[in-house]
């Protein structure tokens, strides 16, 4: 393995770090003089700044956030949406920049339809989405399937270097909302699976080194 | 004739095999397997999720929602499935010992919950219960103070022994079966849960206590290397 460090595991109670030059950033909690973890996930220490990347739970929303949510119910004004998390969702028609019939919305987004959309706003009644942006919108065909949020960064890769290589190989449109739901559509069915099968396969392997080189192997391998 | 020797041949402080897996319930949010020797508890864990019906939700932080069942072929005789007075007990009695150690502020309105499956049970059912359900919560990346360790400290007669199975369980002669089940938080050294069934003096009782948070020191170092593992894997 050509890791500098590999990085550490650690569970909730865990002393992360000791003496009083570190700080506790994302997950984790100053007792005394140690600083102990809060979550089940890797610990990266940059400076003085000792924080935990999550391995596991659920998608936790940030304003800006692009994800992709699936319609559960129309109402007057909007629509109700699915993001995979405990709270409810909202596009109201006015975040849409398009002209609509508001007594048929149903026309533009459907129930169980997906669509791509952005986090507007985060409060405790819920979340707002907005359609304000470019590519937001409905998701025609293709196929969506579930991966684990925590590992959605990894799946992009550095600049998106790894979605770019899955959608060279594979000829396909890929798009990967935040909240860990994952749309395809190509040409072929076949290259459809053999994309999500990529992508299943970062998720699984996500702590290797040099994971680009082994999936664009495994996408060659695949086809071949 | 006093208890010198446990009927299986263990020290007093010794523990019975130990065995510890993560992510053994593929479609659950966080899973694990805890065993004592012959007992063994299988935990899955789901959410948070919006909780249902609506006057159960709390607004100013989450519920954590344990359900603790036996199944019908986990002991000699066929015990009857569903929820009995004794398994509504159990749920309750792990809900609190595990909730002194999750942070579920952060979710309002929702639930978590925690599925506690026995296949297999030979005496102290609970204690690899919690153990399970605290290594499947943080599996399940739920925010923790510290992961919950439970052990069982009997005193069969007049000896006190830690983690005790069915044949001490039924031990008759002198003072009989007293069964101590504890949880302990160890990394920030506090008791989440004691639950005493039998008789026992103060002082035996206090001896009791030190004796399962030594126990309960190696059982976390199990549940952590269980934990660790499971990412290992992967690399």
């Amino acid at each position: 393995m050509t890791d500098k460090e590999k990085r550490e595991i650690v569970i909730p109670g865990e002393v992360v770090a000791t003496g009083s030059e570190h700080l506790p950033g994302d997950n984790t909690i100053r007792q005394k003089d140690n600083i102990l973890a809060q979550r089940y996930g890797i610990v990266e220490k940059s400076g003085k700044l000792v924080k935990i990347i999550p391995l596991s739970g659920i998608f936790a929303p940030r304003r800006g956030n692009v994800i992709i949510a699936q319609v559960s119910d129309i109402t007057f004004n909007g629509w109700l949406a699915d993001i995979g998390i405990a709270n409810n969702s909202f596009l109201p028609v006015a975040d849409v920049p398009k002209y609509l019939d508001k007594n048929n919305l149903a026309e533009f987004l459907d129930i169980g339809d997906f669509f791509t959309a952005k986090i507007k706003s985060v409060k405790s009644k819920g979340i707002d989405l907005t359609l304000e942006g470019r590519g937001l919108g409905r998701l025609d065909g293709g196929m969506t399937f579930i991966i684990n949020p925590n590992k959605v960064p990894r799946v992009i890769g550095k600049e998106g270097s790894m979605i770019k290589i899955i959608k060279d190989e594979t000829d396909c449109r890929i798009t990967v909302g935040q909240n860990g739901l994952v749309w395809i559509k190509g040409d072929k069915i076949e290259n459809e699976i053999k994309a999500r099968k990529a992508i299943e396969f970062v998720t699984k392997k996500t702590l290797i080194n040099g994971l680009t080189n082994k999936v664009q192997e495994f996408l060659r391998g695949v086809g071949g | 004739m006093a208890y010198t020797k446990r009927s299986d041949g263990r020290k007093f402080e010794q523990a019975r095999e130990i065995k510890a897996k993560v992510g053994v319930v593929p479609n659950a949010d966080g899973s694990a397997m805890f065993s004592f020797g012959d007992t063994v508890a299988i935990a899955a864990v789901y959410g948070p999720h919006q909780l249902h019906p609506q006057h159960l939700q709390n607004p100013e932080k989450g519920i954590l929602r344990c359900n603790y069942n036996m199944m019908s072929f986990s002991v000699s005789d066929r015990i009857r499935p569903g929820p009995s007075k004794r398994s509504t007990e159990i749920s309750k009695i792990t809900e609190w010992a595990l909730n002194k150690s999750v942070m579920i502020d952060e979710f309002p309105n929702t639930v978590i919950d925690v599925h506690i499956m026995i296949p297999q049970a030979d005496a102290s059912t609970r204690c690899a219960g919690i153990n399970a359900a605290s290594m499947a919560l943080a599996h399940a990346g739920i925010p923790m103070r510290d992961i919950a360790t439970s052990v069982s400290i009997g005193k069969i007669d007049k000896t006190l022994v830690v983690d005790v199975d069915k044949a001490e369980e039924d031990y008759e002669g002198g003072e009989g079966p007293t069964d101590i089940a504890l949880t302990f938080l160890n990394s920030i050294d506090e008791i989440s849960h004691i639950q005493l069934d039998g008789k026992i003096s103060t002082k035996e009782l206090k001896e009791a206590v030190k004796l399962g948070r030594e126990a309960t020191k190696k059982i976390y170092e199990i549940q952590k290397k269980a934990l660790k593992q499971a990412v290992e894997g992967s690399r």
